[in-house]
C-alpha cells in the first residue's frame, strides 16, 4: 500500500512525530511504500538541524533523516507554517532577507499543494496530531 | 493538475484562535482548490465555532479570518456539514452560523447557502464516504 503521512506537532513536546516515526518504519519493514512525509503546524519544527536533545534520548530529528536516507524517503516541510515559525532554507533566507538557514538538509522547504499531492497519490493519508 | 479525483473531507474540530489549527487548516483548503477533487467541510466540537457569524478579534490582536468562509464556494467547495450535537451542546442554531453560497460558473446553478447542519449518523457516514480525511 502506498501511504502518505502528516505530521501536526512538533518534536519532543507531543507523541505525533514519534508515532509517525514507528508507523512509517514499520510500513517500510513491512514492504509498503511512503510516498511522502509532510510536516505541518508546530511539525515543521522537526526539520531544523539546531536541535540538541540530551545524549541519552532520541534524536529526532537526525532519526527522521537516516529513515529517509535509507528509503529514499521525501521529507517535505510546508513553507507558510515554516516562515511563521522561523524555518528557513537558502532560498527562503534570500527571498526573505535572513541572515541564517537552520533546515537539516534531509528534509526540504515546499508548498501545500505537496500534502494535496501526495493525498491524491497515496491510497492512504495517515495525520498524527491532537 | 491532476486526473484522479478522490472525495476530501476536511474535518474540523478546534475553536479558531486558541489555536492555529483552524487558520492552517483553511490554508490547505484554499490551496487544494487547484486539485479539482470532490471537497467537502465538516465542522465537529469547537470547530463548529470557526462558523460563528460576528466574529470579532480586535481585543485579542489576531487576524480575524472569519470572512473567508464565506468565500469557500469560490474555492470548490460545494459541501459544508455541521455536526448539530456539537452546536447543540454550545447553545448554538444554525441560526449563529455565516451563510455560504455557491455557484456554478458554468451552469449558472446557485445555492444561496450549502451550509447545512447534520446528525450523528450523517456524520459517521460523511468520514465512510471520503477517500481522504484531513483532520485538523
Amino acid at each position: 500500500m502506498k501511504f502518505a503521512i502528516q505530521i501536526n506537532e512538533g518534536p519532543y513536546q507531543h507523541q505525533a512525530s514519534d508515532s509517525a516515526y514507528l508507523f512509517t518504519k514499520a510500513a517500510l519493514e513491512k514492504g509498503h511504500e511512503i510516498f511522502r512525509v509532510f510536516f505541518y503546524h508546530d511539525g515543521v519544527n522537526n526539520g531544523t538541524r539546531l536541535t540538541t536533545p540530551p545524549q541519552d534520548d532520541r534524536h529526532i530529528v537526525n532519526r527522521w533523516a537516516e529513515l529517509a536516507e535509507q528509503h529514499d524517503l521525501d521529507l517535505v516541510v510546508c513553507v507558510a507554517a515554516a516562515q511563521r515559525r522561523g524555518l528557513v532554507d537558502e532560498g527562503e533566507a534570500q527571498r526573505n532577507g535572513k541572515d541564517a538557514t537552520n533546515i537539516h538538509p534531509g528534509f526540504r522547504i515546499s508548498g501545500l499543494g505537496q500534502l494535496v499531492e501526495a493525498a491524491i497519490q497515496s491510497d492512504r493519508l495517515v495525520v498524527f496530531g491532537d | 493538475m491532476s486526473e484522479v479525483v478522490k472525495k476530501f473531507l476536511y474535518l474540523n474540530r478546534k475553536a479558531p484562535y486558541g489555536t492555529i489549527y483552524a487558520w492552517e487548516s483553511l490554508e490547505v483548503v484554499l490551496i487544494g482548490a487547484a486539485f479539482d477533487q470532490e471537497v467537502r467541510l465538516l465542522f465537529v466540537d469547537d470547530g463548529v465555532y470557526q462558523l460563528v457569524k460576528g466574529q470579532d478579534t480586535r481585543g485579542i490582536g489576531m487576524k480575524n479570518f472569519s470572512p473567508t468562509y464565506r468565500t469557500l464556494g469560490d474555492y470548490e467547495v460545494k459541501s459544508v456539514y455541521v455536526d448539530q450535537a456539537s452546536l447543540e451542546a454550545r447553545g448554538l442554531t444554525q441560526d449563529d452560523l455565516v451563510a455560504i453560497a455557491w455557484e456554478d460558473w458554468e451552469t449558472e446553478e446557485e445555492i444561496e447557502n450549502i451550509v447545512e447542519v447534520v446528525d450523528a449518523a450523517r456524520v459517521s457516514e460523511l468520514m465512510d464516504e471520503s477517500d481522504v480525511i484531513f483532520s485538523f
